[in-house]
């Protein structure tokens, strides 16, 4: 066997043995790495190595979604706050963890790339920042309108969102805009080139000597599925907790839980705060693996509306419905593009200007999954669990 | 803490006096104005911004009008409505291709079949939104789905509008009529196109009689009923499943018209209603949810502050300027300057 398959098949095996660990939850985690390598080893076995790529970096995107796509669901699913300006929190991650590790351009580059700022930091320093900043900016968005009637807070999220947008469109001097923010550093990228890290022993420099930079997919589904299981992993034990009983207490009915002493607006606060968070260290690990970002990205059908169709797909009020909804709707749309591309010859027997705007064609498509799901089926695909405590496991 | 009660019954009552709404809405028109004065913008480019501030205001009442009236007798925020604008802008340019094209209507830079195109719009929007109101909203309300349930739902129904005009109409900026000359010429030292005079002029016509609507027939009393509080319509045996009809029909057709006048103003591209989605809002929530006349104060006031602030500030911010202002009514105000408290 070659050593570049058997390092790819380690690294795939941490995802897998995290997706074998959520539903077969056990008490030795570590126990699922074994068939979870050997499961690896199988899809290099059987797949051929460009589809594994492409589901490789398709995992990646969907894991990014399924951050968001959590995030929402404290915001919807435990809480009942209707927040549709997620891509306001998705872009202000992004852009503060790109401005937090990139370095401030200098010589030739600087004459065509503005940034208020480049610390030149490492990763984990920009997804803190991200995470900081959204909470910041969720915090002030909530203080004035939580108290207020619910939809004022979804109007003020879409008004957060657009003008976030507007500022990183507008703002050359903030983060190059319109252009496109570019040479976002990418973790550990290192091992693949080489490997030339320098923090690197260099005894395990020829366990990553397989790696190419075009196999860096591998490396970032590890950082990125393992932030979906400690989000995950926090977010159900943060529901079972007396904290996430009063959140759903909240959204089944406000006044009674106000009535029983608990400080609605403090509460439905801190998870508006908790959820936009998450939200921003998805932006950080959406920023992270694209290297170059611009305002165009975070436009509201993309960065909110599939969002809100993945939770909703998924089950609203559950966690591993949000993940679910994340990879589905991600294989929806992308699995769509393909669709119209095949589709083209047929567009342009009924017009010729439609084969150039097919891709709006997957617009309409998500747009009536949505509308069927709302109608038809509104607890989405897993529904929400019942859950009582941690304590009480198996009380059904 | 009994501080603090005392204090809002004092708000409260200042509030209940006749003198102090109307005040406060002149204070919220005069600060960009006097923020643009300390700018050192001239009097007489503030005179003209003032002007066609209130242009646009009048085209956002048209919008901010039949979205109130859908917020108080639906109970939800409907986000399509800003797409159906857009939807109202395309269609008329839709029947424009099938019209005979006459001689331009000098000074104006349209013709003949512009007026024909802009009295279908009405109705067909307003059908559209009706449809949208038949197979998506109504099962809804029918389960008895939470406010918040409808408002998720009228977010799609934006996209799904959306998606069907990017798709039958490009994303590009498109002209009612390409290439016509569209001269200004001065009215009292204002620079001032005709159409904008046609655009002003149409607007309060039509204010005028969605006025005599609501104050004179029964449908508009038994809709400004509704808005007020739909228990007790009903109660009252007004039968609301048919004022939300005519409700759908009148508010669209109303946002098809402003679609249509800011696509004559402007462009039309099919991010154009979504971009006034936030000003609409400011406007519905200034002058208090589910009054007409509220939100037509609240729409000249966030209009002429859009085009005001555009003096000093990149005017790529102007829905910014809408929102800060709302948010200054949500703390100060947060059932609107005409509204009720509890509302």
């Amino acid at each position: 066997m070659e050593a570049d398959t058997l390092i790819k098949s380690a690294l795939l095996a941490l995802p897998l043995a995290f997706l074998l660990l959520s539903f077969w939850p056990g008490r030795r985690a570590l126990a699922w790495l074994a068939p979870a390598l050997l499961l690896a080893l199988l899809l290099h076995w059987v797949l051929p190595t460009g589809l594994l790529a492409y589901l490789v970096s398709f995992a990646v995107f969907a894991s990014v979604f399924a951050l968001l796509s959590l995030g929402l669901n404290v915001h919807w699913g435990y809480t009942g706050l209707f927040n549709i300006g997620i891509a306001g929190f998705f872009a202000l991650g992004a852009f503060t963890s790109a401005l937090f590790t990139t370095a401030m351009p200098s010589g030739a580059l600087a004459l065509y790339s503005q940034q208020a700022f480049g610390l030149g930091m490492p990763f984990l320093v920009g997804v803190l920042s991200a995470a900081i900043l959204s909470g910041v900016v969720a915090f002030l968005v909530g203080l004035p309108t939580l108290r207020l009637r619910e939809d004022y807070l979804a109007i003020a999220t879409i008004g957060v969102a657009e003008l976030i947008r507007l500022v990183f469109q507008n703002e050359r001097w903030l983060a190059n805009g319109p252009q496109p923010l570019r040479g976002i550093p990418r973790p550990l990228y290192c091992l693949t080139d080489g490997p030339s890290c320098d923090w690197l022993p260099t005894f395990l420099h020829p366990l990553f000597a397989g790696l190419e930079p075009r196999d860096y997919p591998y490396l970032y589904l590890v950082l990125v599925s393992a932030a979906v299981v400690l989000v995950y992993l926090a977010l159900e034990k943060a529901l079972r907790s007396p904290w996430g009983r009063v959140l759903r207490a909240i959204r089944e009915d406000e006044v009674s839980a106000a009535m029983v002493g608990k400080n609605v607006f403090a509460f439905k606060l801190e998870a508006f705060v908790v959820g936009a968070m998450i939200m921003g260290i998805g932006g950080a690990f959406y920023a992270h693996f694209l290297v170059s970002i611009d305002y165009g990205h975070f436009i509201p059908l993309f960065g909110t509306f599939l969002i809100w169709v993945m939770l909703m797909l998924g089950g609203s009020g559950n966690n591993k419905g949000a993940i679910l909804g994340a990879f589905v709707i991600w294989g929806v749309w992308t699995g769509t593009a393909f669709l119209t591309d095949t589709l083209t010859p047929f567009l342009a027997a009924i017009s010729e200007d439609l084969p150039a705007r097919s891709p709006y064609l997957r617009y309409l498509f998500i747009s009536l999954v949505f509308m069927a799901i709302l109608l038809y089926r509104p607890r989405g695909l897993l529904g929400e669990e019942k859950t009582v405590s941690q304590f009480m496991e198996n009380a059904k | 803490m009994l501080g603090a009660r005392r204090w809002r019954e004092q708000v409260g009552r200042l509030w209940a006096r006749p003198w102090v709404p109307p005040l406060f809405l002149l204070f919220l028109v005069l600060l960009p104005i006097l923020l643009a004065a300390q700018q050192g913008v001239s009097p007489d480019r503030l005179l003209s911004l003032v002007i066609w501030g209130t242009m646009l205001g009048s085209i956002l009442a048209l919008g901010a009008i039949g979205l109130t009236l859908v917020y108080g007798i639906l109970r939800f925020a409907n986000f399509a409505h800003g797409d159906l604008m857009t939807l109202g802008a395309y269609l008329a340019l839709f029947m424009l291709t099938l019209l005979p094209q006459g001689p331009p209507l000098r000074p104006f830079s349209f013709s003949l079949e512009f007026l024909v195109a802009l009295g279908l719009v009405f109705p067909l929007t307003g059908l559209a939104a009706l449809l949208v109101d038949r197979f998506l909203y109504r099962p809804l309300r029918f389960r008895r789905a939470q406010p918040v349930v409808l408002a998720m739902a009228a977010f799609a129904a934006a996209f799904f509008v959306r998606s069907l005009i990017y798709l039958f109409w490009g994303p590009d900026f498109l002209f009612y009529y390409v290439g016509r000359p569209r001269p200004a010429m001065e009215v009292f030292g204002v620079l001032l196109r005709p159409d904008q005079l046609f655009i002003l002029g149409l607007a309060l016509l039509l204010v005028f009689l969605l006025y005599l609507l609501l104050e004179k027939t029964k449908l508009g009393k038994a809709m400004r009923a509704t808005a007020d509080n739909p228990d007790l319509a009903r109660t009252c045996g007004i039968p609301t499943e048919r004022v939300a009809l005519w409700t759908w029909l009148l508010g669209g057709g109303l946002a098809g018209i402003s679609g249509v006048m800011l696509g004559l103003d402007a462009q039309l591209r099919p991010e154009m209603g979504w971009f006034m989605l936030l000003p609409l809002f400011a406007a519905v929530i200034l002058g208090g949810i589910g009054n007409p006349y509220g939100a037509l104060a609240g729409a000249m006031v966030i209009g002429i502050a859009q085009q005001v602030s555009a003096s000093f500030l990149n005017p790529a911010y102007a829905p910014g300027v809408a929102f800060v202002l709302m948010i200054l009514v949500l703390l100060v105000r947060p059932q609107g300057i005409f509204g009720r408290p509890g509302g």
